[in-house]
């Protein structure tokens, strides 16, 4: 039954490769033939269905096709690898060269209001991508529920902007702490917990802030959610757009213009991301950093040699979420209204998706990641509904095609004499 | 009193579902220690297949309702199990033996994949059928409340009593159950010993997608509306059920089912059904907290 299970794969022939594919479409047309050949259409007399046959036999061309091709290719290379050209020094030149892009970005010509909108929305990823990094890739404790925390903040913000008349420079503090403080919460049960068990109880509680403010109608709006968040202020000059007296506009003498203010937000995130990139850098190099990457490498090990396992995880757990509580906030005053359905697990999972995809600890992977996902989702927003579905596909192709990221190869933080990468085959991690 | 036993009823019969799906979250951790986030995405494949196979049927013309429940049952856990066989195949095989994230993330990228394929072929609406078995025995009357134990919900314990002792049986009595219990022990010693560890994995996943099929088939006609993102709470709620009963044990599984469909019943019907789920999820975190291993399970040996 199973389409023959060598592995590695070495067909002796192009007969033993066809014979797997053609299994291999028989399967596809197991699985397809139902789902896709029968479509269940609401009538009038209730459900039916429509035969859609046409489809499945595209599916399952498909699969032979690619099956066959798959073999073909791997007659020939061995195995599957992807080895991203090496060019020598080129790594400590990138990060540089993003950097500075990023910095001039809105000023390039041709850069309108729809390329900046989409470059705060990519930095706002990328923030919180560094922002897990710290948990997931220096720790080494894979966090389901991290949009939990930037619910926090942002919920922070809009409540506190709601009650207090706070803005973004006066909540943005306070959005952390509080997201800190959620963090720490969260900390505390799941210290024991490892691996996979730790995946699953950041996920149910991920879910269970979701579930809360969807109920808790009285204070967060329920699904309606929150709107009217105020916008930022530069030093109490605001951005309307009608400009007027105490306007960015007027205080400038410039002519009054909704791309100020869009400007002003790039900014803004570009500030905030590269603060978490530079407090990840500092963090690496002091005890505590040290502590995560050891624990995350073998947590036993650690523990032998009295490092508090326990203090380790907290600091980790908070200041992951403080900086995803400092996006959230962001985001509310960009949005200027969330509602829950912005903090669903998928959120999570694409965070955790561009943190993988990014190599596990790697800060420029992440950005890399971070860029090629939602420039991606963009790429692809007229195919709406296919857009997860090929979401889910890349994602299970990167983990089994390359496991360790796009940049799996680490540097290691303490080194004597000479500074060495470790190759990616060699990466591993002990615990989880 | 009446509304009680109704409660512990309808606990009992969801708990039943939960139970099956539960059955195939424990067997897999305790054979490859991963969890298999997409499984509750198969149950949810399990219950459209049920669906296609009872319009199909319909517009057969096959109407004798055991028969057709029965066809339907079938072909719904065929379908899943060929959908469990190449989850494993695609996304979780190629991984074995890299490092302990990976297949957990590939299971997730799983997950979204069979949501979207599902809502993408079969639609976003939920889809509702009408009830195909009604009517029930009185259990107890009191005050203009009746306790009713409907036929539908005596059909789904049976189905489920009945599944768990084909499946128990398998386990303790074939070769392949015992392929099965020794690759949960030691898997390098298993395949030294001449067991194929790749096939006896695959036909686990096979056998733990056919149960959530069942699952499925019954949610279908309990409920009577299904949709494409069904698997992801009811996933959650399953493993939680497999922890709680202590994962690795499949009495467990079905135990931690029956305890997390209770808790979840009761809870709806004496507090709020708003946090229903957070009920169960809080169980799931205390549970983790001060009894990681379950109710059933074994203490796991930290190994250095």
């Amino acid at each position: 039954m199973a389409p023959a299970a060598a592995r590695p794969p070495a067909f002796a022939s192009l007969a033993a490769a066809l014979k797997d594919a053609g299994l291999a479409a028989l399967v596809a047309f197991g699985c397809a033939a139902p789902m896709m050949g029968l479509r269940t259409v609401q009538g009038q007399g209730g459900l039916t269905l429509v035969p859609r046959f046409d489809t499945v036999a595209i599916a399952v061309a498909g699969v032979f096709v690619g099956r066959l091709l798959l073999h073909l290719w791997q007659h020939r290379r061995g195995a599957i690898r992807f080895n991203l050209p090496r060019v020598p020094g080129a790594g400590r030149a990138v990060g540089p060269a993003f950097a500075v892009l990023a910095l001039v970005l809105p000023f390039i010509p041709g850069v309108g209001r729809y390329e900046v909108d989409l470059g705060i929305l990519v930095l706002t990823y990328v923030m919180l991508g560094w922002g897990l990094n710290i948990v997931v890739g220096l720790a080494g404790l894979l966090d389901l529920g991290y949009v939990a925390f930037y619910a926090v903040g942002a919920y922070t913000y809009a409540l506190s902007a709601q009650h207090l008349g706070f803005g973004l420079w006066q909540a943005l503090p306070l959005s952390g702490l509080m997201a800190g403080i959620a963090g720490i919460l969260l900390g505390f049960p799941v210290l024991r917990l490892r691996g996979d068990y730790l995946a699953i109880v950041t996920l149910a509680f991920g879910e269970i802030i979701r579930i809360v403010l969807l109920n808790w109608t009285s204070v967060t709006g329920g699904p309606n959610g929150l709107s009217g968040i105020p916008r930022p202020t530069l030093f109490g000059l605001n951005f309307s757009a009608g400009g007027g007296p105490g306007s960015f506009a007027d205080f400038f003498g410039l002519e009054p213009a909704a791309i100020h203010r869009i400007i002003y937000l790039y900014y803004i995130i570009l500030v905030l991301a590269l603060a978490t990139n530079w407090l990840t850098i500092r963090l690496r190099r002091m005890p505590v950093g040290r502590a995560w990457e050891a624990m995350r490498e073998d947590e036993i090990a650690c523990r032998s040699l009295g490092l508090n396992i326990t203090m380790t995880k907290l600091t980790a757990f908070a200041i992951g979420a403080t900086l995803a509580g400092l996006a959230g906030a962001f985001f509310a005053t960009r949005q200027a209204f969330i509602s829950p359905e912005s903090f669903t697990f998928i959120e999570s999972a694409l965070i955790v998706a561009i943190v993988v995809l990014g190599g596990l600890g790697s800060q420029l992977g992440v950005a890399i990641a971070a860029l090629v996902m939602i420039g991606g989702f963009e790429v692809f927003r007229d195919l709406d509904e296919f857009r997860m579905l090929v979401f889910g596909v890349v994602m299970v192709g990167i983990m089994v095609s390359r496991p360790r990221g796009l940049v799996g190869e680490r540097m290691p933080t303490v080194v004597l004499r000479e500074r060495k990468g470790i190759d990616a085959a060699l990466v591993k991690e002990g615990a989880g | 009193m009446e509304y009680a036993l109704q409660q512990l009823v309808n606990g009992l019969t969801l708990g039943m579902i939960y139970g099956l799906v539960a059955i195939g979250y424990t067997m897999v951790y305790g054979i490859i220690g991963m969890i298999n986030f997409a499984h509750g995405d198969i149950f949810m494949v399990g219950a459209f297949s049920s669906l296609i196979a009872l319009l199909g049927l319909g517009m057969l013309g096959i109407t004798f309702v055991p028969l057709a429940l029965v066809l339907v049952l079938v072909i719904a856990m065929a379908i899943a199990a060929l959908y469990g066989f190449t989850n494993e195949r695609i996304a979780y095989r190629p991984l074995r033996g890299s490092f302990r994230l990976a297949p957990l993330i590939s299971a997730i990228g799983m997950s979204i994949f069979l949501q979207n394929f599902v809502q993408v072929t079969q639609g976003a609406r939920p889809k509702p059928i009408e009830p195909v078995i009604r009517g029930g025995l009185l259990l107890a009357s009191a005050n203009g409340f009746n306790a009713v134990l409907s036929w539908m919900q005596i059909l789904i314990i049976c189905t489920t009593l009945l599944a768990l002792v084909v499946f128990t049986l398998i386990v303790a009595r074939t070769p392949l159950g015992r392929a099965m219990r020794a690759c949960e022990q030691d898997r390098r010693m298993a395949s030294l010993l001449g067991i194929d560890t790749d096939r006896t994995i695959a036909l686990t996943f096979v056998i733990g997608a056919s149960l959530a099929a069942v699952a499925g088939f019954m949610y279908l006609l309990y409920y009577g509306v299904i949709d494409f993102y069904m698997g992801f709470v009811a996933g959650i709620k399953a493993f939680t059920a497999a922890v709680l009963g202590g994962i690795g044990s499949l009495p467990g599984a079905v135990l931690g089912g029956l305890l997390i469909g209770m808790i979840e019943t009761f809870w709806s019907a004496y507090f709020s059904v708003q946090y229903k789920d957070v009920a169960a999820f809080s169980v799931l975190i205390l549970v983790l907290l001060f009894m990681p291993s379950g109710l059933l399970g074994r203490d796991e040996v930290e190994k250095v």
